[in-house]
């Protein structure tokens, strides 16, 4: 399913999906999404695939403008491209000919990907294994009903409808008879199954039963699914199952399921003992049943990695190694003895002066056997101010509080006065001198918090004045006339759903509703790019750690991977059946975290593109991740008020942290991982013993090996703290190098 | 168990008739049973979509409030062209009306007179967003700023005082576990879950040096002579909401200094002192039981006490009298459970003491009082059957020889006390012809003058029915965000006798406070509204949206108004529409 494509051609792919989302093929929509993106595939082809693999896109964006009857933009793409009038005709016939269109032009586009790949790739969903299709379809062959028409088809087979409940019903009966220890896993084939069924006699226009059937058997579904039933039942008719992106998911993806191999020998047995083949053939179509060997799971087993969108991941899906170790730091000459332990600047360097810490100081003189080769991503150099900026890191460290259950960190909130609920993000930089407010009124704005004041570079002309021998040519470049506590960013046109700053303290991203992420100077205060690519809210973005990357995520469902100098981005990372919600780098730069609306997190390997780890357990859609300092674990936050940790080399939930009752906003694990805060919408914040939860966990090589996990009971035992607010949401928290947590969020009078 | 959380989902679809509604607000006419289902069907299952995707808008902008710029967003989204011109403040006045046999939700939009808008001057700019910093908390412990909140919140308190041994810590919420402490105080929370030592946690009562000083201040400018002064420290006890910890030291200070001025007839003091406990009263945050064997003899004693002043026959101390038993009332009406059976008790001593012939006038007009205080029930069962013997008390003194000028004063306010109560409340009771022999014969000496009080009374409920009909009409909802300012302070001069008691606005005050017998509760939640809908096709769109969303939850309404004020505002972000938690499980 790797379809590895150009860029600009996914745009199409978009702006085709939008059109047929909203069944609205008016010539305007379509002739003002299309043209800028067909002529610029047209402008720049530098790929280094040569022709063959260029033309082919343009026919097909040729083929997509002549059906839209965009006649103009057909001439003058074509004179654009110096393509004759006949040129166009035949290949394309030959792929609109052929199946659901876009098929061979896809795959032709992957016979010679590989010298692309190194530009851009489109992730391979590793499972399910049909996630992709109806972008990736409709992308290429562009013809809307049909492909809709091709995934819903498989519901034509239909059995009589008067008879569905029959079949659920026996198979409730059936599965409340078994031995208690296979009950708990067959009632997970309850809620697809249900789906599905549903889906059929809506599909087969049997409105009627289809309302009883949703009715009489909505009930018995679990209380987390409860979202998904309310969008269920709302569709009601054939025509509203066109374009509903639930609806496409259920049907795309195969449900996984896990199940213990005894358990679905008793299934199989049963529903072939009674002939009950409309079931069996939708559990054959629509499910994709993950058999171990072993010990049945337990319910509260199963119910913690359910409540995803598509089942849980699958078990091979989370194979896949990850190197979820620290990068080296480079040498540093520090004039100050002072090391930093494994939290984020683990000093590669033995200490010259005092051997006092050499324990520490020798662990890290060796290779993490866990971290990713230094050079697996190409990482930027450091630069002198870096290099400054570390040494001033490090010797902050020194003078790090250290926590514990008995030393809880002091906490200093940061309100948004006025900000009328138009608050959308927060962030700080890492050095705590700088926050930067994304409202709903489009504006950006960034504070000092420090008594350094924000100033301006002077303007060209006042620059070419300046001595540039001098020693503090850097003071002087500053326009002084210029220095305010804040500064407003002007450029977005919708509300600002993401932010972000570039770790030295340069730059900063913002993601827009309008679509664009934009690049900012911090020196300028203008904004340098608008990175174009996703067609629609972009709801997170995120630099890498160690800057020049960054993702970005939002309603296409698609995560981008960019680097600031390249205006398109260098990965795509699809796979997720619903908006991605958050997004956040791994510390060492080479995993990107995303989380979604589909309730599932995935990590992405930054090298090849690839889902490494699918995880679920969630029961909302998730608003807020965060790895531990060592990278070796992950928290996640959702809206349903839980905290979830995770292993990430294992790819195994460790810990379930209750205890806020709204969404959770903001995730922070302090300096050296021993405290993780939680911020909500619940006006709190909450503070856990991180330490012990990861303690507790005894992972043994089965639970390693068949993702049986038991949860602790009782997570009020890690809860250190809570703070209430007066009537403040917190959406965002942050550690001072010192351990000082900081939190914000906006006044609600 | 899930079913009763997921009320027939598939079933909330428009009802037809608004279909209808909304066609020939269009101008169509005769719309078909048939394409009105249809149509219903698919408009509810479109908005319902686009509902799902404002939802997801109203998440990322971190807001529990969806807002018209949501919907705005999802259009969009959809490729939709959004509906312009929906813009309202945060509260829209959501109208519904019934009649015909048809309910209606509407938003009602008045002609707005151009210039009249031209005309008034331009309302302040908002305040810019800033930045405010504050300690949340300092290693570990929350500091008592008012940035933070109370330590204790109201519902603690009760709980604490109820249920002692189900204690929270401060800043910890009840979800029923015990939750472990913070630091320090775990190894106690640990020895709560064994169950083994079920005891009170003890709990220490420092104040800090900021308390100790607030405290005083307080205390001094509550007693003290300068009256604005006065005024602040009574309006800071009745609206901060950290004076938790301090009840206990106003509680005895009250109980205290009633005692001694008591005895030293210090009147003015005696009234600075209800005062306080009213104010106390008033504070939200606070939670009294606990200190009310303190309060309530500090009350009663300024209701019933032989002597308030040094000069009975000029001080006007019957107006302490009044303002303490209607404190009395308030605290009954409050904290009165079938545990500590307040009420009861204390209207056993009222009676008591009114029955004994010994009593004095003051002594007796206190427990009147205090008693009419306690509602039309109370004055029906207790005072009515009283009123010949008192009548032909008030008589002997007033006939007969003059014994001394303080009985006579005192038999007067009695006698105006009890018309003042009992009318009202046979006016409700008794049937109309008020017969001044009727009445005669059934109360005494006090019946002829009881008869015309009546007939006032009468004439005066008929017109305030008249008026309260009135203002259902016109009367548009109280705004949730109304609070109850200013207690019993800075009103000066008053209804009653004028005299150095400023209670009068805090009178009026207390009886606003919705239950309070006297007054009849505020329409609050009725509505009856004349005015139909234009019918404008736009305000009908906005309908559907809202009896949908209504019928997922609550009712949601937007606001069509052109607003010149809020075009182009910054601020202007608060088009909301109220369903909160639609979303939440």
């Amino acid at each position: 399913m790797a379809a590895v494509q150009d860029g600009q051609l996914n745009m199409e792919v978009e702006k085709d999906i939008k059109t047929e989302i909203t069944n609205d093929g008016s010539g305007n929509i379509n002739a003002n999404s299309s043209s800028p993106g067909s002529t610029s595939s047209g402008g720049k082809s530098k790929s280094p695939a040569g022709s063959g693999e260029d033309q082919q896109t343009l026919l097909a964006v040729l083929q997509f403008l002549k059906r839209n009857k965009l006649t103009e933009s057909v001439d003058i793409l074509r004179r654009e491209a110096g393509l004759s009038a006949d040129a166009d005709d035949s290949p394309v016939s030959d792929s609109a000919g052929a199946g659901s269109g876009g098929v061979p032009n896809v795959s032709a586009d992957g016979g010679d990907a590989n010298s692309l790949l190194s530009r851009v790739s489109i992730a391979t969903p590793v499972a399910p294994p049909a996630t992709a299709p109806p972008k990736v379809v409709a992308a290429s062959g562009g013809e809307d009903q049909p492909d809709v028409n091709v995934v819903l088809s498989a519901y034509s087979q239909q059995g009589d409808p008067v008879l569905y409940p029959l079949y659920y019903n026996g198979l409730k009966k059936f599965i409340e008879s078994v031995l208690d220890c296979h009950r708990a896993e067959l009632s997970q084939v309850f809620y697809p199954l249900f789906v599905h069924m549903y889906l059929e006699l809506v599909y087969n226009n049997h409105e009627n039963e289809a309302k009883q059937f949703f009715e009489k058997f909505s009930g018995d579904q679990e209380c987390y699914y409860e979202e998904d039933l309310r969008i269920l039942s709302s569709m009601s008719k054939k025509e509203h199952m066109k374009g509903n992106e639930t609806m496409l998911d259920f049907r795309t993806s195969k449900f996984v399921l896990r199940i213990s191999r005894d358990s679905y020998q008793l299934l199989k047995r049963h529903l072939q003992e009674r002939q009950n083949n409309q079931i069996w053939n939708i559990i054959q179509e629509h499910l994709y049943i993950d058999i171990f060997d072993g010990m049945p799971r337990s319910k509260s087993q199963i119910d913690a990695m359910s409540g995803s969108l598509a089942g849980e991941g699958k078990r091979d899906a989370n194979k896949a190694k990850v190197f979820y170790g620290l990068l080296k730091e480079p040498e540093i000459e520090v004039p100050l003895d002072d090391e930093d332990e494994e939290a984020e600047n683990e000093e590669g360097k033995p200490k010259k002066k005092k051997p006092k810490k050499d324990s520490m100081g020798s662990k890290s003189k060796k290779q993490d056997p866990n971290a990713p080769q230094q050079t697996r991503i190409p990482l930027p150099e450091l630069k002198d101010s870096d290099k400054l900026d570390k040494i001033m890191n490090m010797k902050e460290a020194t003078k790090k509080i250290r926590l514990g259950p008995d030393n809880l960190p002091s906490i200093c909130f940061y309100s948004f006065l006025n900000a009328y609920q138009g608050l959308t993000a927060v962030d700080f930089t890492d050095d705590s001198s700088l926050i930067a407010g994304g409202f709903a009124d489009s504006t950006v704005r960034v504070w000092s918090v420090t008594p350094k004041k924000l100033r301006r570079v002077k303007s060209a002309a006042d620059l070419s004045n300046i001595d540039k021998e001098s020693d503090d040519v850097l003071e002087r470049i500053m326009d002084e006339k210029t220095a305010s506590e804040s500064k407003i960013l002007y450029g977005h046109s919708g509300p600002v759903y993401g932010i972000s700053f570039s770790p030295d303290r340069n730059y900063l991203l913002s993601s827009s509703e309008d679509g664009t992420v934009r690049l900012w100077s911090l020196q300028t205060f203008t904004c340098l790019v608008g990175y174009k690519g996703h067609n629609y809210p972009v709801w997170d973005t995120q630099f890498s750690p160690y800057g020049y990357y960054f993702i970005s995520g939002g309603h296409d469902r698609v995560a981008r991977l960019w680097a600031t100098d390249h205006y398109q981005p260098l990965r795509m990372f699809a796979g997720h059946l619903a908006d991605i919600t958050c997004t956040l780098f791994h510390p060492n730069s080479n995993y990107v975290a995303t989380g979604s609306a589909d309730r599932t997190i995935r990590l992405w390997d930054v090298l090849t593109g690839n889902c490494v780890r699918i995880l679920t357990g969630h029961k909302g859609p998730i608003h807020s991740l965060a790895f531990s300092p060592n990278g070796k674990f992950m928290a996640s936050g959702a809206t349903d008020g839980r905290v979830l940790l995770w292993d990430v080399g294992h790819g195994l939930m460790v810990g379930e942290l209750k205890g806020h009752t709204d969404t959770i906003y903001a995730l922070k694990f302090s300096r050296d991982g021993e405290i993780l805060a939680s911020g909500s919408m619940d006006n709190t914040v909450k503070l856990w013993d991180t330490l012990k939860a990861f303690d507790d966990v005894e992972l043994d090589d089965f639970t390693a090996a068949t993702g049986h996990i038991h949860l602790p009971e009782n997570s009020q035992e890690l809860l250190l703290g809570t703070y209430m607010t007066k009537s403040t949401p917190v959406i965002h928290l942050h550690f001072t190098r010192r351990n000082l947590l900081l939190a914000a969020g906006a006044y609600n009078p | 168990m899930a079913e009763e959380r997921r009320p027939k989902q598939c079933t909330v679809v428009l009802p037809t008739e608004s279909m209808k509604a909304m066609a020939e607000s269009i101008g169509v006419g005769q719309l078909q049973e048939e394409s009105c289902a249809a149509l219903s069907e698919e408009v509810s299952y479109r908005i319902k979509d686009i509902a799902q995707d404002a939802l997801k808008f109203m998440h990322h902008g971190k807001r529990c409030k969806l807002t018209t710029s949501d919907i705005d967003h999802a259009l969009k989204l959809k490729n939709v062209e959004p509906l312009y011109g929906f813009q309202s403040q945060e509260f829209i006045p959501f109208r519904f009306a019934s009649g015909g046999g048809r309910e209606l939700h509407f938003y009602e939009e008045k002609e707005v007179d151009l210039s009249d808008i031209i005309n008034t001057p331009l309302p302040r700019v908002p305040l810019d967003v800033s930045l405010k910093a504050h300690w949340f908390s300092i290693e570990g412990v929350q500091p008592a700023i008012p940035e933070n909140p109370p330590p204790a919140p109201k519902e603690q308190q009760k709980t604490e005082s109820t249920e002692p041994l189900k204690a929270v810590k401060p800043g910890q919420e009840e979800e029923g576990a015990i939750q472990k402490g913070q630091g320090a105080t775990s190894a106690e929370a640990k020895g709560k879950k064994d169950g083994l030592m079920r005891m009170k946690p003890r709990s220490t009562h420092e104040l800090s040096v900021e308390q100790q000083l607030y405290y005083k201040e307080i205390t001094e400018a509550c007693v003290g002579s300068c009256e604005a002064k006065r005024a602040e420290a009574l309006q800071s006890i009745a609206t901060d909401p950290g004076l938790y910890q301090m009840l206990p030291r106003f509680s005895t200070f009250i109980s205290e200094g009633v005692r001694v001025n008591v005895v030293q007839n210090n009147l003015a003091l005696l009234i600075y002192l209800m005062r306080m406990v009213k104010a106390l009263m008033d504070n939200p945050t606070l939670y009294l039981e606990k200190y009310l064997h303190e309060l309530i003899p500090a009350v009663v004693t300024c209701i019933v006490s032989k002597q308030l002043c040094l000069r009975p026959d000029v001080d006007n101390h019957w107006a302490l009298r009044d303002f303490a038993a209607r404190l009395m009332a308030q605290s009954c009406k409050t904290f009165s459970t079938t545990t500590n059976n307040i009420q009861s008790r204390i209207t056993k001593t009222f009676t008591k003491s009114w029955l004994d012939d010994k009593t004095q006038w003051t002594t007796r007009y206190g427990c009147i009082a205090g008693l009419s205080e306690l509602g039309p029930d109370v004055i029906k069962t207790l005072i009515l059957p009283r009123l010949t013997v008192e009548g032909a008390r008030i008589k002997a003194v007033s006939d007969g020889p003059v014994v001394s000028n303080i009985d006579k004063i005192g038999a007067d306010h009695v006698q105006s006390l009890l018309l003042k109560h009992c009318a009202s409340v046979i006016a409700k009771a008794r049937p109309l012809p008020d017969n001044v022999e009727q009445y005669r014969a059934d109360y005494g000496y006090l019946g002829p003058m009881l008869c015309s009080h009546v007939v006032k009374a009468r004439a005066q409920a008929a017109l305030q029915a008249q008026q309260v009909n009135r203002t259902t009409l016109t009367i548009t909802q109280p705004r949730p965000t109304l609070t109850v300012s200013q207690s019993g302070i800075g009103g000066s001069g008053g209804s009653r006798t004028p005299s150095i008691i400023k209670v009068p606005s805090s009178l009026t005050l207390m009886s606003t406070r919705p239950g309070t017998p006297t007054q009849p509760s505020p329409p609050a939640t009725k509505y009856i509204v004349m005015a139909t809908s234009s019918g404008s096709s736009s305000t009908q769109q906005v309908l559907w949206t809202a009896v949908l969303l209504g019928g997922i939850q609550k009712i949601a309404l937007f606001g069509k108004r052109p607003s010149p004020y809020y075009g182009k505002n910054n601020s202007n972000k608060q088009r909301e529409i109220t369903v909160r938690h639609y979303y939440k499980t």
